[in-house]
């Protein structure tokens, strides 16, 4: 199976090379896998260094003059460290981008706490008008950058380790029902579907997945909720995140939300990628145990 | 003479642009370099402020803008009446610059410390169109140069040899902390830099025409109270 990351660097080469308007900047992450992009188009493929700010505002300034600017970089230094060059660069001036991480949430799980991200969705979700898109594997990657990159609109594109086993078509940005029930409606976001469903087995809810964070399908959820509802989001980062979301796409139905996210709490161990799922209750024993929680909550 | 009538005129627009005073020695110090470019150096049209073939200006530190709204509608980028609703609801011209509202203007600044990391980016974007001749120039205030996020786009236009970009810094003194020798601190940064005398338009021009193999910066100082 392709990773999210190397298919990320295969998608975007492809672009550069076929459209003469796309432009990569870099910041020394994942410079050998954009080897290719780098020789084919030297002067529109740039490695910046170890300068996130720079990263940002240098792709912005590529927008400025119309190219689709893909700027990439571990997820804490693309959008936490530079957020205001990507608030006021992109956002305010009203440039399109695609903001393209790897990382998130803490994929560099023996890195520590400086290298995790589970805030950066919620960060995008401020920047009014910012598509934020969690790809659930290597096949949407590439869908949805070659649907996004030339749209006019900043997105960002969060690859993860984490992937999914099954692989849906995202183009339409509707709500997949992978499965239906009917004591609740699980949301499941990018890559943590697979898991979603192992979590799932044998209990009496209606399981949806979607990528797309921002736009949310609204009208795909209302469709897909029952009398009373409650709605659980399965969120591959900081808990509670989506809940915002959710309400305003069921505000005309008195509903119940709850979410298994990551916890709001700095990481502070180490450890693989696995060991902080199964600590953080993000594995699939952990998922069903919250998912029960919620459901005896609301009985 | 020309330029002289024309540099009044200016002068009469930004005094119809009120209610931004606390930034007036901002504005001012920044007039004759901005006369200058707009008047001698930059390539523009006016009537097609997004023409590929412009050079582009970027008025980094955002700030006291009224100079630079003077400058652009005496060389007709916008009508002269928008000047009276400076700051005004409803009116483009508000105290820091917008791209999507004012004709003109490249970016939307007013934050410190952004302008020139989006003026390298540009450089890069019309060096891969192969507009040769096409230049950048980003003005910067001495204490915006504080802001470490110039130092990093200082260190890559050097570093990527873009010889099509030109910093401009207006040394009013502002900054609470030194910032000179400016040559020696920017060619150790791999730039060429001069200072020249702020209110010297001749040196201005000869200096903001000039160009180099690289980055270059022009650093206009404006003695305290001169500005």
């Amino acid at each position: 199976m392709t990773d999210m990351r190397a298919q990320l660097a295969r998608t975007a080469t492809d672009l550069v090379v076929t459209d003469d308007r796309v432009a990569v900047v870099l910041a020394e992450i994942s410079v050998d896998r954009f080897r290719g992009a780098i020789d084919a188009a030297p002067d529109r493929v740039i490695n910046v260094g170890i300068m996130e700010q720079a990263l940002v505002g240098v792709g912005a300034g590529f927008a400025m003059e119309g190219f689709h600017t893909i700027v990439h970089t571990m997820a804490p230094f693309l959008v936490e460290r530079p957020f205001e060059q990507v608030k006021l660069d992109f956002g305010y001036q009203g440039l399109g981008g695609t903001l393209a991480s790897v990382g998130a949430p803490y994929d560099y799980g023996t890195e520590g706490g400086t290298h995790h991200s589970p805030g950066d969705v919620g960060v995008m979700l401020t920047v009014p008008g910012a598509e934020v898109l969690v790809p659930g594997c290597a096949e949407e990657v590439d869908a949805l950058l070659r649907r996004t990159y030339a749209n006019g609109r900043l997105t960002y594109l969060r690859t993860s380790v984490s992937q999914n086993d099954e692989a849906f078509d995202v183009a339409s940005g509707r709500l997949e029902v992978v499965r239906r029930g009917s004591r609740a409606t699980v949301v499941a976001i990018g890559p943590v579907l697979t898991r979603t469903l192992a979590a799932c087995e044998g209990l009496d809810v209606t399981v949806l997945y979607t990528p797309s964070v921002a736009p949310f399908d609204a009208a795909g959820l209302a469709a897909n909720v029952g009398v009373d509802p409650l709605i659980i989001a399965v969120e591959p980062f900081y808990q509670g995140t989506l809940v915002p979301v959710l309400a305003e796409a069921l505000r005309h139905v008195p509903a119940r939300f709850a979410s298994v996210g990551v916890p709001r709490r700095f990481i502070t161990s180490y450890g693989t990628l696995e060991k902080h799922d199964r600590e953080l209750g993000m594995d699939p024993p952990g998922i069903r145990r919250r998912i029960l929680a919620a459901l005896d909550e609301a009985a | 003479m020309a330029t002289q009538i024309g540099l009044d005129r200016v002068r009469a627009l930004m005094a119809r642009a009120t209610g931004d005073e606390k930034h007036e020695e901002s504005s001012t110090s920044t007039l004759d370099a901005l006369w200058v470019l707009y008047d001698r150096v930059l390539r523009t049209t006016p009537s097609e402020p997004r023409d590929e073939s412009r050079d582009r200006f970027i008025l980094s530190k955002g700030h006291g803008p009224t100079a630079y709204y003077a400058v652009l509608a005496e060389k007709g980028f916008f009508p002269e009446a928008l000047l009276d609703g400076f700051l005004e609801s409803g009116n483009p011209l508000g105290s820091h610059p917008d791209r999507n509202q004012v004709p003109g203007v490249e970016a939307s600044t007013g934050s410190l410390g952004h302008g020139l990391a989006l003026g390298v980016g540009t450089a890069l974007a019309i060096r891969a169109k192969r507009l040769r001749d096409q230049r950048v120039i980003v003005l910067c205030g001495d204490a915006e140069l504080n802001e470490g996020s110039n130092w990093e786009a200082i260190m890559l236009a050097a570093h990527l040899g873009l010889s099509n970009l030109t910093l401009l810094v207006i040394d009013n003194h502002s900054s609470s902390i030194a910032m000179g020798p400016w040559e020696a601190k920017l060619s150790a940064f791999g730039w060429s830099a001069v200072v020249v005398d702020g209110h010297d338009q001749a040196a201005l021009e000869e200096a903001l025409s000039f160009r180099t193999v690289g980055p270059n910066a022009v650093v206009a100082d404006i003695p305290e109270g001169e500005w």
